[in-house]
């Protein structure tokens, strides 16, 4: 009993820690986690490891969210969930909650309002060249179809609002026709 | 009841937020800007740029940020759960399904599908970040709204991230301390010719 609490712990902190001290988003935290469950604590084997990433980044949520579900799911059931994701939502949600009280208050101040607006004109630069990023990835599987989606799918988000719920549940649909009908000609 | 609505609109944007990262992103649009109106374009754009600069996954952080807006505090645990909800569930459901079969490449496969689209909705999203920023809040694309010092300053940033590699971070804090500067500069060169 006293082992498993000491593990539940271990979890807690080393979760906590790894998500207060992460930024550069879920790819970071999910490689930090590797690092310190695998190759540090030994509580998970590389391979399986890697499948739980796998696992993470295909499921639908923030990464390091659903990183942190893996993990605690694998290490203590579900009871390793509710520590480790709780430990993975308290870091920024106290960080925000202090800043929002404060934003209000300081978005008045000319200084900082100026510093916001320069600082749009920042991460839309940043976006863009994450998007740059993004899409020669796409470019390079060298497939049509992609591009193609990828083209309709900005059209109709960005000219004609439409929910991206529905693009992504139509995209979803797309590839499970194809893989379906991958597996039938394998079969053949 | 606006609980109600806090969590239903968190859960849809935790449900459907694929690939990580600021894939979230345009999800948090539609939902908290264009149907709720909870946050302004510029709020909006603020909260991205805080997230940059705060540790924390963009869907925690807004979640927190619009339910505390919205609502107080309970309005933010009730926002953040909701956004995590999806997540424990269908996390759990697919480490079980992969404990027993160990097998992940169907999903993969299918997900490959879903990597454009993400895409061309983050770029969407960037778009009318981009937009705002140039033409301020009305979003009119007009000349006479141009704000040519955005611009600079955006294609200084572009240069600094693409060819530099500089890191996020640092090229946003960038930005603003030259925003900061150019309003001196100017301010004060206006008084001089006075």
């Amino acid at each position: 009993m006293s082992e498993k609490k000491n593990l539940l712990l271990k979890l807690f902190l080393s979760t906590l820690y790894l998500s207060a001290f992460t930024f550069g988003g879920g790819y970071v935290i999910v490689t930090l986690m590797r690092k310190k469950f695998v190759s540090e604590y030994h509580w998970i084997d590389e391979n399986e490891m890697l499948d739980l990433v796998a696992i993470a980044q295909s499921a639908p949520g923030a990464i390091a969210v659903n990183g942190a579900i893996v993990v605690g799911y694998k290490l203590a059931g579900i009871i390793g969930i509710i520590v480790s994701v709780t430990a993975t939502i308290l870091p920024p949600f106290i960080i925000i909650s202090i800043i929002s009280v404060f934003y209000s208050f300081f978005r008045e101040n000319i200084f900082v309002a100026l510093m916001l607006e320069g600082m749009q004109s920042g991460v839309g630069a940043v976006i863009a060249s994450v998007v740059f990023e993004m899409a020669a990835g796409v470019l390079k599987e060298r497939k049509i179809t992609l591009v193609i989606i990828m083209l309709i799918s900005f059209i109709v988000t960005y000219f004609f609002n439409i929910n991206v719920i529905y693009v992504i549940l139509v995209c979803i649909g797309i590839g499970l026709i194809q893989t379906f009908m991958r597996k039938k000609v394998d079969e053949k | 009841m606006i609980y109600i609505q806090l969590f239903i609109s968190f859960l849809q944007i935790g449900l459907f937020s694929f690939g990580g990262g600021y894939a979230a992103m345009p999800l948090i649009q539609n939902q908290v800007v264009n149907l709720h109106h909870w946050l302004s374009l510029s709020e909006f754009t603020d909260l991205i740029t805080i997230s940059q600069m705060t540790p924390g996954p963009i869907a925690i952080n807004s979640a927190t940020f619009v339910g505390e807006k919205i609502a107080g505090v309970p309005g933010a645990i009730v926002a953040t759960l909701g956004c995590i909800m999806p997540s424990i569930i269908i996390v759990t459901i697919i480490a079980y399904f992969y404990m027993k079969y160990r097998d992940l490449d169907s999903l993969q496969s299918v997900l490959k599908t879903l990597r454009p689209a993400v895409v061309a909705m983050i770029a969407s999203a960037g778009v009318s970040i981009l937009v705002t920023a140039f033409f301020g809040e009305s979003g009119l694309i007009v000349m006479k709204n141009l704000k040519i010092q955005m611009v600079v300053i955006f294609v200084i940033c572009m240069v600094l991230l693409m060819k530099f590699k500089m890191s996020p971070v640092f090229v946003m804090i960038l930005a603003g301390i030259l925003n900061v500067m150019q309003y001196f500069l100017l301010s004060s060169l206006s008084l001089g010719t006075l």
